[in-house]
């Protein structure tokens, strides 16, 4: 489902953070994305939800090459992926039932289905009971929730995390894992980029581990492979 | 595409929120509005009773052609033929030397009533053009024919009336204009300051896949209901202003060709240009400013 073809991203102010990357990931897939800080795992991410465009090389997403998309035609694609962040981005004013319906709303979907479908991906995230709160009363891992559920609200075919357990503490990581691993046995793709040692060694999934903006790693079934 | 009633309501709702939301901010682009508008309506009030005057005046002006005093009833008949053939000539009207002298004794006194006895005016053709502009080039023309004495019209103060006008349109052009442009760039600015709050906002409704046009929908909104609201203030002050002015200048102080446009439809129809213009750069402000977070 995703390509990735030497793939090179150089930012204007000189840093190169992909050095020719190549990835090829299948429906279904569960992959963690491993590395140092600055490794170039962000950017590598980003050219799937074509936050940015690759310098030189290319990036298929379903057979799609994303720098030929039209500006136009950019909102589709990111209706069928589901992004998910250190720090929620949950727009601070919203309640719960909002932040989450917001993602129904802009696509413009019809008001008397988007009640029933927030409070269904509300109650399988486990955080349907906090409704009406606005996010700065819940925890940090409640909120993670809700940015989940908002992700996933759309059903996408991918979902990609970057560092979503990187403000949570262990035990509200696993249960957040538990979400993550539930979306990936319904069948949708979840890449996600992490620190997290314990984790990826007790997942056992696909790691890609990258250095220097290269993938070093590429195993199935995979460890963390760092001290932490 | 025609858009869904619910969205269409939702952005009304946004953008209304937005306004309410942001308030100083909203008291600070309708600010800028009002006092555009307000000085803008002013000029406009002014230019277009200018130019009204103007046109009084042109009204006013015309040719006087002197005809020789021993010409015949042929050469005069001859006379007016040709005249009235030169282009752009509306009216040649004969004027016999008695009427001239009565019109003279009616504007300077009765003391000229003494030439009655010897008149010496000559017999005159009064020619009328289509626009002031017109007259140098008649009497280039009428000047040459036969049976012509002289030929005179106000050249002077009809060409400084024209120059006048046309100086005074261009300035209060380049004003209008020049204050539309810092309004648009004020309104920018201080949505722009709000925007940079909301940018959170935008960059999540981007992830989530909305279209440019839905984000950009509730700014448009919120711009207009901007500019109807700055609209208010000059508006009545026109409507009050210029009533009072009209009231005032046109029954009680009678100047020579000063003749205000009426207040109906005149003071309605500036209102109604007014509310559009602050809708206009309402709009057109807050569009600009959404425009740098909408690049992708």
């Amino acid at each position: 489902m995703i390509e990735m073809k030497k793939v090179f991203k150089l930012y204007s102010n000189g840093v190169t953070a992909l050095n020719g990357v190549d990835a090829s990931i299948s429906q279904g897939d569960f992959v963690y994305v491993v590395g140092p800080s600055g490794a170039g795992k962000t950017s590598f991410i980003k050219m799937m939800y074509r936050e940015e465009l690759p310098s030189k090389g290319q990036v298929y997403i379903n057979g799609v090459e994303l720098s030929s998309l039209k500006h136009k035609e950019i909102p589709f694609l990111r209706r069928d992926v589901g992004v998910i962040f250190q720090d929620f981005k949950l727009l601070p004013r919203k309640t719960v039932y909002e932040n989450v319906a917001f993602a129904l709303e802009v696509i413009e979907e019809n008001p008397r289905k988007i009640r029933r479908r927030v409070m269904d991906v509300l109650d399988k995230v486990g955080i349907k009971h906090k409704a009406r709160f606005i996010p700065a009363q819940l925890s940090g891992g409640e909120q993670q929730r809700v940015s989940i559920a908002r992700a996933i609200i759309n059903n996408p075919k991918l979902v990609i995390a970057d560092e979503p357990t990187g403000n949570l503490d262990p035990d509200t990581s696993w249960e957040i894992m538990k979400i993550f691993d539930e979306i990936n046995s319904s069948g949708t793709t979840v890449i996600m980029a992490t620190h997290s040692k314990d984790i990826v060694n007790q997942m056992k999934k696909r790691v890609i581990a990258m250095e220097n903006g290269q993938i070093v790693r590429d195993e199935q079934r995979g460890e963390y492979g760092y001290e932490a | 595409m025609v858009m869904k009633l619910n969205t269409a309501r939702r952005h009304v709702r946004e953008g209304t929120k937005n306004i309410v939301r942001n308030s100083w901010m909203t008291v600070a682009s309708v600010g800028a509005v009002t006092t555009t508008l307000v000085l803008v309506g002013i000029f406009l009030t002014l230019m277009l009773n200018l130019n009204q005057l103007a046109q009084n005046i042109e009204d006013e002006v015309q040719m006087n052609v002197y005809i020789e005093l021993t010409a015949t009833q042929e050469e005069m008949d001859e006379l007016e033929e040709n005249i009235s053939q030169v282009p752009n000539v509306t009216s040649v009207e004969f004027s016999s030397k008695e009427e001239e002298l009565d019109k003279l004794v009616e504007d300077m006194g009765e003391e000229l009533a003494l030439f009655e006895q010897n008149n010496p005016l000559n017999d005159v053709f009064i020619v009328k053009a289509e626009e002031a502009n017109q007259y140098k080039n008649i009497l280039g023309q009428v000047t040459e024919m036969d049976a012509v004495d002289g030929v005179n019209y106000s050249q002077n103060t009809v060409e400084r009336l024209l120059d006048f006008n046309r100086y005074a349109r261009y300035i209060g052009i380049a004003f209008i204009g020049a204050l539309l442009l810092t309004a648009i760039f004020l309104i920018s600015n201080t949505i722009r300051m709000t925007i940079v709050a909301r940018s959170e906002e935008i960059s999540i409704m981007k992830l989530v896949g909305a279209k440019n046009s839905f984000i950009r929908w509730p700014f448009f909104v919120e711009g207009m209901l901007m500019g109807v609201l700055g609209s208010i203030i000059p508006i009545t002050l026109v409507l009050a202003g210029y009533y009072y002015l009209y009231e005032n200048v046109n029954d009680q102080i009678s100047i020579p060709f000063v003749d205000l446009l009426p207040f109906n439809p005149f003071a309605w129809q500036i209102s109604l240009l007014l509310l559009g213009i602050g809708v206009f750069i309402g709009i057109w402000g807050s569009v600009m400013s959404v425009r740098k977070f909408l690049k992708v």
